[in-house]
């Protein structure tokens, strides 16, 4: 089990569901394959999706929805 | 008189300088990101409100107002939110802009439609509201091409094109399917679409038009080249149907009426209405001579006469070269052009960090000429002197603009810019 952190490439503020309305794209403790979207950064009024970069179990988040992330910053960790 | 300045970047700067002219006291307010933001240090007073999201807190705005005699609300955040509005007229203050009333009226598509077709104003020909089915789709577009647009969109998003019966009667299905998939609501209008379009606005305050802008080069629908008078085209008819439309509701204060011109006919449209101060008024202000922001805070307009060209440049902090990739962070140096006809509204200044949680506007160049070749000649001139260390700019992108020739005939539309950017 190797634990694959998963980081922003741009700062701003890190959402966990595409709107407010929805549900989150992930939750803990879900599968995910690479290429999945886990949240979105919202930079300047654009939005980038965060995706996860290896195939695994998404097992927690190392920051909230709408908490002000930086550019390099973990968001969540997959275990492969 | 103490004004609390509900916004952030250059606005509030703007905001905070008329306040200065008019003999008003300045209340800025300020997140965590713009704690070393020139608006909190310009301002008579500052109070911090937290989050990068507060500048949307009403609650947290209101407090802040305390001890004030009225709020501006600049352009974005609350500005067009008619509740925040009424909350602060509830509290006993001074809205410096419209009546609550007309903000909800004017951000409710089909009652804004309606009430431009009462005061006799051309709206987008097309369907009254959301159509039942595809034969209420058919008997609406009396003219083809026609879109169809989800009743819930907006941006651009959920729009199919249909260049006869035939093509909308299938386009009809798949954009209700898409209008349900992207917006939750499958409703639909249909509307007469036009293919080369101009965006130009009316600036009024209260009932009086103060001329035209034309907004035409947009990217992604953000404004980006914004000139007063619109180049080969007399606005006369549309200010008139602005001040019109204005006088027929009572409204008060600065608004800006948006008007799409087919430029095959010649026809004029009503499209919406902004209710409050806009990013490019200064356009307005150079060829007036009239200070909008003073005339919203004393609520007086003086007289004015219109006089030769005005071109605004929008910098943005993005990247030009990288598809418009968004450039936040540390500006080590900027140096913003000066000399004559040459005015910068900015809040960018050496040693400013840049926070990603915002709209990208980093300033405005507005010059003001006799003709628009010298207002040009001018532009160039004050760009060149632009220079920014440590994030992109958009303005490589702007030169280049400057020198195009479609961009000097004034031959351009709503589409233009995207496909030379293309």
């Amino acid at each position: 089990m190797a634990r694959h952190e998963v980081v922003t490439p741009v700062p701003g503020t890190f959402y966990r569901r595409p709107d407010p309305d929805s549900d989150p794209f992930v939750s803990d403790g879900d599968s995910v394959s690479a290429g999945d979207v886990i949240g979105l950064v919202e930079i300047m009024k654009n939005f980038q999706d965060v995706e996860a970069e290896v195939d695994g179990t998404l097992v927690e988040f190392l920051v909230e929805n709408e908490d002000a992330v930086q550019a390099g910053q973990a968001v969540a960790v997959i275990e492969t | 008189m103490r004004v609390l300045v509900a916004n952030r970047g250059e606005i509030a700067v703007r905001v905070i300088r008329a306040c200065r002219d008019v003999g008003f006291e300045s209340v800025a307010v300020y997140t965590d990101a713009d704690a070393g933001a020139p608006h909190v240090r310009l301002a008579d007073h500052a109070v911090g409100l937290g989050g990068p999201r507060a500048y949307l807190d009403s609650d947290a705005i209101l407090a802040a107002a305390d001890g004030c005699d009225a709020v501006h609300p600049g352009y974005g955040f609350l500005a067009e939110n008619a509740a925040f509005a009424r909350a602060v007229e509830d509290a006993g203050l001074t809205f410096v802009g419209p009546k609550p009333e007309h903000i909800e009226l004017m951000g409710d598509k089909a009652a804004a439609r309606k009430a431009a077709a009462d005061a006799g104003v051309p709206v987008v020909p097309g369907s009254e509201g959301a159509v039942s089915d595809v034969e209420a789709a058919v008997a609406a577009a009396e003219q083809y091409p026609v879109a169809v647009k989800a009743a819930a969109g907006g941006g651009g998003r959920g729009i199919r094109i249909a260049a006869g019966e035939a093509e909308l009667r299938k386009a009809f299905d798949a954009a209700a399917r898409e209008a349900q998939g992207a917006f939750g609501d499958p409703r639909v209008y249909v509307e007469r679409f036009v293919e080369r379009a101009r965006h130009i606005e009316v600036q009024v305050f209260g009932d009086v038009a103060l001329g035209e802008r034309e907004c035409s080069l947009q990217r992604r629908r953000q404004k980006v080249v914004e000139e007063a008078p619109a180049p080969t085209y007399d606005a006369s008819d549309l200010c008139a149907a602005a001040a019109s439309l204005a006088g027929s509701i009572g409204y008060r204060g600065a608004g800006t009426l948006e008007f799409l011109v087919d430029d095959s006919t010649g026809e004029h449209f009503f499209i919406e209405m902004n209710t409050r101060i806009q990013v490019e008024h200064p356009v307005t202000e150079l060829v007036t001579g009239v200070d909008l922001v003073a005339a919203q805070l004393t609520g007086e307009l003086p007289a004015f006469e219109t006089r030769g060209c005005a071109l605004e440049l929008r910098l943005n902090a993005e990247d030009p070269s990288n598809q418009f990739m968004p450039s936040p962070g540390k500006v080590s140096s900027v140096v913003w052009p000066a000399g004559p006809w040459v005015r910068v509204d900015t809040w960018l200044e050496p040693g400013v960090e840049v926070p990603p949680f915002y709209d990208s506007l980093l300033g405005k160049l507005i010059v003001w000429g006799p003709d628009r070749p010298t207002c040009l000649a001018r532009a160039r001139r004050a760009l060149r002197e632009f220079s920014i260390d440590g994030i992109k700019t958009t303005a490589p992108m702007l030169a280049r603009l400057l020198d195009e020739e479609w961009f000097i005939r004034g031959e351009f539309h709503t589409t233009t810019l995207e496909e030379w950017l293309a």
